[in-house]
Parts: C-alpha cells; sequence; structure tokens
C-alpha cells in the first residue's frame, strides 16, 4: 500500500448520461482510520462508494483500493473488502449460523476457521442462544450488528459501510460503533457513511459531500474550527445548504 | 470448486426451507397433470341439435333415431317451424339447427333423391365443423342403408360401393390423454426451468442480497452454476413425478426408452435455465420477471403444438415454432412415449436444444454483470 494509505482516490468520477453524479473527488485514508463519508442524500455518496468496492466502474479519474486499481483488478480488491449496503443483505431465510458459514465459504475460509470465527462472532455479540434461528425472526439492531460481523467475517483489509445504522436505536448505535471502534483497533479500516452528525463526531476524518464533489475533509475538530460552529451538525447544515441538487 | 459447494448449500437449504417452491415444485405439476388431461379435451360430444321436422314420415324418424343413436348429439328439441329453432341457437341452447323439407319421403322415394337444411352456429369454430362432419356423416351412411333396402327392387341401378377402412398407428385407441399427458408435462418442466430460476434470481436482486455477493470475490460462473444446478435438479425431479403420474393416473409408459426422454430432458432444461437467467438480467423486480414469463408462456404453448398441431399453422407461424424450444420437447416426449422412437430418430432436435441452450446461456452469461 501506497505509504499506509489503504484508499487512495484521485479524480473520480462517474456520469450517469448528462448526469455527474461523483464529480472529481479525491481523498486518501490511512490503515486504520475510520472514515467519515457525509453528504445529503443524492450527494454521491453511495456511487463514490460502489466505485471503490468494484460494483460499479468509473467514467474518469484514479482510485487505488488495498493498493489494487479499481480499474484492473476488481477482484482483488473484493477479496480484501467487507461491505453492507443500505440495504439490509444478509439472507433472511438462512439462520445466523449458516448466514456466517455462506459469507465465509465464498471468501475461501477453511471450515476449521468458519467454526472458530463463529463461535468468536456469536460470543462477541451474546446471540449464542439464537444462532440456529432465521435471521428475519431477529430483531433489526442485532440484523445490523450481525450484518457488520459479517462483513468482517474473513477479517478484510478494509470495510465499506453504507449508512449502517439507518432505523436503528441510540443504544444499538453506541453498541455498534464500539464495534466500529474494536474493528478499527484491530487496523480494519473503516470507511462509513451516515446521517447522524453525533456518529460524524467519533469518525477520525470526515469528509462532506455537496452534488457530487468534496466540500469538506478534515478531523471534525478541525472542521468545526474551519467554519466556525459548535458542533458537526452545524458544519453540515452550513454545507448542505449550498446544495442545487434535489434531494432524491 | 469450494465457492460452489457453498452456494449449492445455501441455494438448497433456502429451496427445502421455502413452503411455497416446495408446493410449486411438486404439487402443481401433479395436479395439473390430473386435472388437465381430463378437461382439455378436443374430442366433440354433446353437440346440441334441434330438428326441424316438416315431414313427420316414417323415413324421418328413422334418421332422427339414427342421428341421437350416434352419442354425438343431444336433441334439445323437436320444432315445427324454423325461427322456433333459430331461437334455441339464439339463447346459445342449440348448436346445429337441422330442417327436414315437408314432402322429404315422397321426394326422395320418388326422385331418388332429397334435400336437407342444416344451420350451424359457428361461434365455436372447431365444434361447429366437426358436428357438422359428424351429422353429414351420419346422413350420408343412412342414404345409404334406405339405398341398399331399395337394391332389392330390380329396376334400380346397382350402387357402386367403395369400402375404406382405417387403422391408426402408435395411439390404436386414439386415446386423447396419451397425446396431451406427455406434452403437459413438457410445459410443466419448463415453467419449473426457466421461471423458477428467473423468479429466484430477482428476488436476490430486489432484496439486495445480491449486491452482497457481487462485492465478494465469487466468480460469474460460480454464481450462476450455483443458481442454475439446483433448478436443473429439480427439472428432473418433476419429470420424474409426471412420468410417475402418467404411469399410474393414465397407466402411460413410454413406448420408447426412458433413457432418452431423460437424456433430452437435461439438454432440454440447460436451455430453459439460460432463458430463465437471461430473464433474469433485464427483469428488476419480480413482478416484471413474471409478466415476461407470462408473455413467453402463452407464446410457447399456444406456438407450440400442445393443443393445436403445427402442421396447420400458416407458415410465418410455423417459423415462429423453429424458435421454440417447447415445440421440439413436445414433439420428442410425444414421439418416445407413444411411437418409440429412439435417441437417433430425436438427434436433430436435440442437436437444436442444445444449440438453444449455448445460445441463451451465452447471452445470460454476457449480460449478466457484477459491475454496472
Amino acid at each position: 500500500m501506497t505509504n499506509g494509505k489503504v484508499i487512495t482516490a484521485n479524480k473520480l468520477t462517474k456520469k450517469f448520461g448528462d448526469f455527474i453524479a461523483t464529480n472529481a473527488i479525491s481523498f486518501e485514508v490511512s490503515k486504520g482510520e475510520i472514515f467519515g463519508f457525509l453528504g445529503a442524500n443524492g450527494a454521491g455518496k453511495t456511487t463514490a462508494m460502489r466505485m471503490l468496492c468494484g460494483l460499479s466502474l468509473p467514467t474518469s479519474g484514479e482510485a487505488t483500493v488495498a493498493g489494487y486499481d479499481v480499474y484492473t483488478s476488481p477482484d482483488k480488491i473484493k477479496q480484501s473488502i467487507g461491505y453492507m449496503s443500505q440495504k439490509f443483505s444478509l439472507y433472511e431465510d438462512l439462520t445466523v449460523k449458516e448466514n456466517m458459514r455462506f459469507y465465509g465459504g465464498i471468501y475461501g475460509l477453511s471450515d476449521e476457521r468458519i467454526k472458530q470465527k463463529t463461535q468468536d462472532v456469536l460470543q462477541q455479540l451474546h446471540m449464542e442462544a439464537s444462532q440456529n434461528k432465521l435471521v428475519k425472526s431477529l430483531p433489526l439492531g442485532w440484523k445490523q450488528k450481525l450484518a457488520f460481523s459479517v462483513a468482517i467475517f474473513h477479517e478484510p483489509a478494509i470495510v465499506f459501510l453504507d449508512e449502517p445504522t439507518g432505523g436503528v436505536d441510540p443504544v444499538t448505535r453506541r453498541e455498534f460503533w464500539e464495534m466500529i471502534y474494536a474493528a478499527a483497533q484491530n487496523g480494519t479500516t473503516v470507511f462509513v457513511t451516515t446521517h447522524y452528525m453525533d456518529e460524524a463526531e467519533y469518525c477520525n476524518r470526515v469528509s462532506i459531500m455537496v452534488d457530487g464533489k468534496i466540500e469538506a475533509l478534515d478531523t471534525p475538530i478541525n472542521l468545526k474550527k474551519q467554519f466556525n460552529a459548535n458542533s458537526m451538525d452545524e458544519v453540515f447544515l452550513q454545507l448542505a445548504r449550498k446544495a442545487v441538487r434535489q434531494a432524491d | 470448486m469450494r465457492t460452489l459447494k457453498f452456494l449449492l448449500q445455501k441455494e438448497f437449504r433456502q429451496i427445502f426451507r421455502d413452503p411455497s417452491i416446495i408446493r410449486m415444485i411438486l404439487v402443481m405439476p401433479v395436479i395439473q397433470l390430473i386435472l388437465l388431461p381430463l378437461a382439455a379435451n378436443f374430442e366433440v360430444k354433446n353437440i346440441h341439435l334441434a330438428i326441424v321436422d316438416h315431414d313427420h314420415s316414417s323415413y324421418t324418424r328413422q334418421m332422427i333415431n339414427k342421428i341421437t343413436a350416434s352419442g354425438y348429439f343431444q336433441l334439445v328439441g323437436v320444432n315445427s317451424n324454423y325461427t322456433d329453432a333459430m331461437h334455441l341457437v339464439e339463447k346459445d341452447e342449440a348448436d346445429i339447427i337441422l330442417e327436414i323439407p315437408a314432402q322429404f319421403e315422397r321426394t326422395l322415394v320418388k326422385e331418388s333423391e332429397a334435400p336437407v337444411f342444416m344451420a350451424v352456429n359457428a361461434i365455436n369454430g372447431t365444434k361447429a365443423n366437426l358436428g357438422a362432419a359428424y351429422l353429414q356423416n351420419i346422413i350420408r351412411n343412412y342414404n345409404q342403408d334406405v339405398r341398399l333396402q331399395w337394391l332389392q327392387m330390380p329396376h334400380l341401378n346397382d350402387q357402386p360401393r367403395i369400402e375404406i377402412t382405417t387403422a391408426s398407428w402408435y395411439n390404436p385407441h386414439m386415446s386423447y390423454q396419451l397425446f396431451m399427458v406427455p406434452g403437459i408435462l413438457a410445459v410443466l418442466l419448463t415453467m419449473v426451468g426457466a421461471f423458477m430460476t428467473s423468479l429466484n434470481i430477482v428476488k436476490e436482486k430486489e432484496i439486495g442480497t445480491i449486491e452482497q455477493v457481487n462485492v465478494t470475490p465469487i466468480k460469474k460462473y460460480h454464481f450462476i452454476l450455483g443458481k442454475l444446478i439446483p433448478f436443473w435438479i429439480l427439472g428432473l425431479i418433476v419429470l420424474t413425478l409426471g412420468m410417475l403420474v402418467a404411469r399410474i393416473v393414465y397407466g402411460i409408459t413410454p413406448y420408447g426408452n426412458m433413457v432418452t426422454i431423460y437424456v433430452f430432458a437435461m439438454v432440454y432444461l440447460l436451455a430453459v435455465l439460460g432463458l430463465g437467467l437471461l430473464v433474469s438480467t433485464y427483469a428488476n423486480t419480480q413482478q416484471q420477471s413474471m409478466l415476461i414469463a407470462f408473455f413467453l408462456m402463452m407464446i410457447f404453448v399456444l406456438l407450440g403444438g400442445l393443443y393445436t398441431s403445427i402442421d396447420s399453422m400458416p407458415d410465418w407461424a410455423k417459423t415462429i415454432t423453429k424458435f421454440n424450444p417447447v415445440a421440439y420437447f413436445i414433439s420428442v416426449i410425444r414421439m418416445v412415449v407413444i411411437k418409440g422412437s429412439t435417441l437417433a430418430d430425436i438427434s436433430r432436435q436435440l442437436l437444436t436444444v442444445a444449440g438453444f441452450a449455448i445460445f441463451l446461456n451465452g447471452w445470460a452469461v454476457l449480460n449478466y454483470k457484477k459491475r454496472m
């Protein structure tokens, strides 16, 4: 990885016809960092994230993830990342354990490793009693924590989280962030989008996207200084109000 | 290979956990095979006949007896005038009116010939045609009987007669079920193969799990094989079940070799699975996928030779049936079950369907993108 940078983006752009979803964004993320990726609905966050995950091909610009080029080595990138999308995406008709086994298996973990890891994760989540329950029977907060655990089940270098705490109660949100911190402590880089400004304060660095461009990028403390604001909420509102684009 | 194992394990778990899928795969074919061949029947029976008899002679009575004794006709009324009979047709109570003119017997005896008039309600063309043909046949026979009686009278000319005997090959009793059951089985297999697959994949698109899978290092061909193999196996299970129903309920055992049917079905399933995969790459919601399926299914069935003979279609429709995989399967399964055709006899169809399989799967694989 280039100088400890696990994600680099240089003028990364995605156009859908005339519409420029992501307009020449550039940034770098270091190993073990919790990088907050903020922006109003429709600002282009998800598009940018999908390009970095190899789900979407950039129109122009460059980007590397875990040292691999997004154009030429999407499969190498996929082996090194975990991803949790806005939509809940575990199999609801499989049990907790079966989901872990499936995702562990397709990332190439050995049976032994899957077994060990499953026990560890169940213990961390205090879900031993529910391991054979179908995922659809779990409360939303549990599901989200489970989805995160499954996203980092294969111990990826980077995990991408797209609004992971939408619709989750404050207590579970707090627990969720504790899990994110624990993952970062283990050296996993966390790339997270969110609409909750208190969560933005938890991030090491935050970028704020407006109309497809990154308008601000710094630590939460510096951003508050820069915009002469008391909270990230104010910083966000000052920037987001400049948006011309209609939210979707 | 290991990835595929995990994919298959997951797929089978989901299939066997979903009671509606089990119901669709096991119960639907059995019920359809039991109900449809009994109901969908081409033989025209119970034709409602109204007779307007202006003559009331012994000859007309004999003729009417002969008609009702044939078993195809139900006499709904003997009227004295045509308007009353027409009224029955208007109320949809009669299908055919036979009008016997006054002096019928006298004209017949005096001039050796006499006209009768037949009016047919042709709303249902098949019923009307067949009914009229049956009726003509009966009257012609009756005519012959009358002439034979007269032969004993020396002053009349001898009537030369040509007798035609027919032999029905392959289906000697002309059993309609022997014809329909294999055809319906072919359609069922198509539904399971093509539409269950596309619904299954599109469902993953809708829920969003496909995105989660796309972000893993799973290879495209792994994912596709992981989807196709389970439904290929289910298709063969449905075929086996269908064959059992055919044997138990209808006593139909293939005249040809069972292996021939399975070999063809294995290749055929690849083609329809490819179609399902292709539909899933275009459809984004289960509704879309259902609508496409419904549209295709109508064409497949109506232009597949299940109910109507392909030979009697216009040329443009015959051309379309050449691109209809269902038409090949229907024709092959009938050939093997009824006629006992061998693998060599169906090799042309087998190769064509293999071609479909390569074309449809190739197109689907090209169109299936892990990355937008």
